[in-house]
């Protein structure tokens, strides 16, 4: 309904401009008999005036925008390289603000200042090589400086020291959910390939492998605090990108190779919960929610759960309709929070056993399970047909 | 050489008025014209119209992605139930919308609508000649235009939604229908409709070339060229480099799609089974697709500023600052923008060290970018500036060039691009630096040579409610987008209230989906006043901007040859504005040099 109004009043006042511009038009009728369809001085004037005031309008919804909507940028970065991020991040954009406000300001003045009058005229200036140099050098420079902190930094995020002390963890990616895989005591990931895929192998990892034993194959993430976690990314189907906003963090999954990014989460979950800025984020989100629900709740429909925070690992390159909802919450422990917590998980090796050892418990499991997998069974046949 | 293509020049002349006198049916003179001039007029309406649909689909999609999810009266009508069963569109249509929008906005209208509008207009006027080279293959390629946007707009209608991949078409997404209905048959259309694109596109591109090296008028040398020419002429280049590339990617696609080879397929398991393909890499088409990718944001983009070089001048009353500078930064954005593709894939898991690279590459584009921008504003510096919509739209464009230029430095650097990669900020930045940039320079274009193409003027006062309005819309739409993109929003998404980590981002979508609105609107102005002024327009005088360049001086009645007598001949440069010792502020090419008189340019 909302927005049914909006529409209107967008329309209505779309209309009521049209018609304003119109009256504009018709007290022109007369007063001037330039209807050639060329500027005259009085039109140089007023369009002149008209840039002057756009000048101000980008200015003004700058600085509304910084304000208004400066806040919902993010914030602290939970990762070690982040901050490295933010720094570069936030140099370039004293940067670019400056070169904004300089040139913006020269373009629309000028536009302004030397709008055309009968009796004026133009200077002939076609060439200065002295001022084109200065306008390619200073680029040059700015730039090759940024270019140089931008490939060191770039170099210590994405080149991975092999000697450091790393724990390796698998991010599975299909339409449209997310996996993860943990290595296990060995550290080393098992081997696999999506042809292993079967019955509760849904990752498809090799069973003969030695280092696939103890591996641990989990739904939710959880990444201990300051220890360095090196992800190795894989698909199933289409291509997907690990977005990690909080982190600084992101790589495509590709299906046929094994990509990776690595980071060292650096807040937890609960301290990043306790931020000032987080918190007041929040109370923003439950604020909005709050009033939606009331709506909601007016229409007969469920009220929106709170919102309290949580790392999340989103779907960003576009893999289906479902695009918009793949995500994995990702939980940040102490060290110790997540010792406990994957100690609990089962292992690949026993994962298969309990399978084995329950066939006929099997079609029951399997029950809840074919929901899900006999969907896209019936899709692959009507696709065949 | 010029002396050897006048004469030839001339030998089309006869030819042509041989022509002209025999048959000039309908058919010939509308339909099937060899006339470049009719060409681009073709060109440009078939370009509006298939901008009017891509404006509208983009509306349509901001009406779920401020009010997600929810039923509109909109959908119903021009969606119908298998877009929007009972008015709420469905996720993977949402995502059909997305990418036809991508593809006609980007082939269709500011490939295919710009350059071959002015190219074909401007380019045998304004070097002097009597049509292009081959007057007959810019007809195969205006047809094989119409044909592919015929194409492309009828898989719109397909059973199973038209390509949902987004206009980069990425495989396996692309290539399984199993993976989203959209690449069934939609996709095929999609494929065949851009396979024949391109071939019309390369027909156009080499007659542009072998027109401009050709068929300049005497005197007429390459650094006489307005810069008009030489960004066509450079475009067309980066098209016959680039444009080949994709239509391979394109045909690999179709192999694997359709005879079962693995190109770009591999280990995959989809719809509960193992499918065969074995050793294909998506990444290779990425970089298929992005060479020419990346240069078809230049051949986008060049025109437009060659438009504007051409408009500002002539407007300022004064000439370009920089003339040589100018042709220097077109030819190096034209190198640079063959080996900077790699920044589109920073995060596709290509080998970092090459990430490295192509940051350096991308970063060094700035400059010669920077030094058009300045020499755009150094031009309008102690001007005279006459002030006409055309002049609007071409300084409109020098300010969202450099307002979505400067944030290309945020994402050409791999580093920053780690987290604002497929976000809003990617939306918000190409929208406005070649997206917007070349709609401005298209309407500088159209506002400026309308009278050369309809012999009437369009209304200006039209002109202006039709740029402040789109102009306000255009930064309230896009300067917005920055902010949710730095919070972290992924691109793509059908909505970004499914979960709550985004919520407080929907107030934004609401206010740029109003600008949307209001802009998309306003467009209705301009295609009132362009239509109705074919017929109603006030008549326009040969020369009605004052303007030096060869094509005013061809007589207001279109004939074919351009010229009724002689070729003009050319004197000297094309920015004679101004000039002192000269009674008028404008000086055509065809006037010779006083004797004396200086040549004050280098």
């Amino acid at each position: 309904m909302t927005s049914l109004l909006v529409i209107i009043v967008l329309v209505l006042l779309a209309v009521a401009l049209w018609q304003l511009t119109k009256i504009f038009d018709l007290t022109q009728v007369g007063v001037k008999a330039n209807n050639t369809g060329v500027a005259d001085d009085n039109d140089n004037k007023v369009q002149g005036y008209l840039m002057f005031g756009f000048l101000a309008f980008i200015y003004i919804f700058t600085i509304y925008g910084l304000l208004k909507w400066g806040g919902l940028v993010l914030h602290t970065p939970a990762s070690a390289h982040g901050g490295e991020v933010d720094a570069l991040m936030n140099i370039t954009w004293i940067l670019i603000f400056t070169v904004q406000t300089i040139t913006q300001g020269l373009l629309y003045y000028f536009a302004f200042k030397y709008r055309g009058k009968k009796d004026q005229k133009a200077l002939y200036f076609a060439d200065n090589n002295k001022l084109e140099f200065i306008w390619s050098v200073i680029p040059a420079i700015v730039l090759a400086g940024l270019i140089l902190y931008g490939l060191y930094a770039w170099t210590n995020i994405m080149f991975i020291d092999k000697d450091e002390e790393v724990i390796e963890v698998e991010l599975y990616a299909q339409q449209f959910k997310w996996t993860a895989r943990y290595s296990g005591e060995d550290n080393v990931l098992g081997k696999a390939n999506v042809r292993y895929i079967q019955g509760v192998n849904s990752l498809g990892v090799d069973a003969s492998d030695p280092n696939a034993q103890d591996d641990k194959v989990v739904t939710e993430l959880h990444l201990p605090k300051g220890k360095k976690i090196h992800f190795k990314m894989r698909s199933q189907d289409v291509l997907h990108s690990a977005y990690m906003p909080h982190f600084r963090a992101q790589m495509n999954c590709v299906p046929g190779m094994v990509t990776e990014f690595a980071f060292t989460p650096i807040y937890t979950t609960a301290e990043m919960r306790d931020m000032p800025f987080m918190q007041e984020k929040v109370a923003n989100i439950n604020n909005i929610r709050a009033k939606k629900s009331i709506e909601l709740v007016a229409k007969g429909e469920a009220a929106l759960d709170p919102y309290t925070f949580d790392y999340l690992l989103l779907c960003n390159k576009i893999c289906g309709a479902s695009h918009y909802n793949m995500q994995m919450k990702i939980v940040v422990d102490t060290p110790e929070e997540y010792k406990k917590w994957l100690k609990d998980k089962p292992t690949f090796a026993e994962e298969l056993k309990a399978e084995k050892a329950a066939p006929a418990a099997d079609a029951a499991t399997k029950g809840t399970d074919s929901v899900k997998a006999s969907q896209p069974m019936t899709m692959a046949q009507v696709v065949k047909k | 050489m010029s002396a050897e293509a006048l004469d030839h020049a001339h030998d089309h002349a006869h030819d042509h008025d041989h022509e002209h006198h025999h048959k000039d049916t309908f058919i010939t003179k509308y339909i099937f014209s060899i006339d470049h001039k009719m060409i681009a007029k073709q060109y440009l309406i078939t370009g509006i119209i298939m901008g009017v649909i891509g404006v509208a689909i983009s509306i349509l999609f901001r009406l779920q992605l401020a009010w997600p999810e929810e039923s509109f009266q909109v959908f119903k009508i021009f969606l119908g139930d298998s877009y929007a069963p009972n008015g709420v569109l469905l996720n993977d249509r949402y995502l059909a919308l997305v990418t036809i929008h991508g593809t006609i906005m980007v082939f269709f209208v500011l490939t295919a609508a710009l350059s071959g509008t002015f190219s074909n207009l401007l380019i045998p006027l304004q070097i002097g000649a009597r049509d292009m080279a081959s007057g007959f293959l810019n007809m195969v390629s205006y047809w094989l235009f119409f044909l592919s946007s015929v194409i492309m707009v009828s898989s719109l209608f397909v059973e199973s939604g038209p390509a949902s991949a987004g206009w980069t078409i990425y495989p396996p997404l692309s290539a399984l229908p199993q993976a989203i209905g959209g690449s069934g048959t939609g996709m095929t259309l999609w494929l065949v409709s851009m396979a024949i694109f391109i071939a019309g596109s390369l027909l156009g591109s080499l007659n542009y070339i072998v027109t401009v090296v050709n068929l300049r008028t005497k005197g007429m040398s390459m650094t006489r060229l307005p810069l008009t020419i030489w960004a066509f002429f450079i475009t067309a280049i980066i098209g016959v480099i680039s444009f080949p590339v994709l239509l391979s990617a394109a045909l690999l696609l179709i192999m694997d799609r359709s005879f079962g080879t693995s190109f770009f397929l591999s280990d995959i398991y989809i719809a509960g089974e193992v499918l065969h393909y074995q050793g294909g890499s998506p990444v290779l088409f990425e970089h298929l697709f992005w060479f020419l990718g990346h240069p078809e944001v230049y051949i986008i983009l060049l025109p437009a500023l060659g438009i504007t070089s051409e408009v500002i001048a002539t407007n300022s009353r004064k000439p370009i600052f920089g003339y040589r500078a100018m042709i220097m930064s077109i030819i190096a954005i034209a190198f640079l923008s063959t080996i900077v593709w790699g920044h589109h894939m920073f995060m596709s898991g290509m080998n970092p060290f090459l990430g490295s690279v192509f940051t350096f590459t991308t970063l060094l584009i700035a400059i010669p970018s920077a030094v058009k921008a300045f020499n755009y504003i150094t031009t309008l510096w102690k001007g005279n500036l006459q002030l006409n919509p055309a002049m609007l739209f071409s300084i409109g464009l020098v300010s969202t060039f450099i307002t979505g230029g400067l944030t290309g430095i945020i994402l050409g650097d791999s580093t920053l691009d780690i987290n604002v990669h497929d976000t809003y900020f990617v939306v918000a930045h190409f929208h406005l630096v070649m997206g917007i940039s070349a709609l401005y320079g298209m309407f500088a274009g159209i506002y400026h040579w309308y009278p050369k193409m309809f012999k009437r003027m369009l209304n200006k006062n039209l002109g202006y409610i039709h740029f402040w309005v789109t102009a306000v819309c255009a930064y309230g739409v896009f300067f917005p987008m920055h902010f949710i993109g730095l919070a972290g929003l992924p691109r793509r998404y059908y909505t970004n209230t499914n979960f709550p980590l985004f919520d407080d981002l929907q107030n934004v979508n609401v206010i740029i989906t109003a600008f949307a609105i209001v802009g998309g609107a306003f467009q209705l102005v301009f295609l009132y006043n362009f239509f109705v002024s074919i017929f109603y327009g006030k008549k326009t005088v040969q020369n009605p901007w004052k303007s030096n360049t060869l094509e005013w001086t061809a007589p207001i009645e279109h004939m074919h040859g351009n010229w009724p007598g002689e070729i003009p001949h050319v004197y000297r440069w094309p920015y004679d504005y101004s000039k002192p010792g000269h009674d008028d502020d404008f000086v055509p090419q065809n006037v010779p040099m006083k004797e004396g008189e200086e040549q004050l340019h280098h």
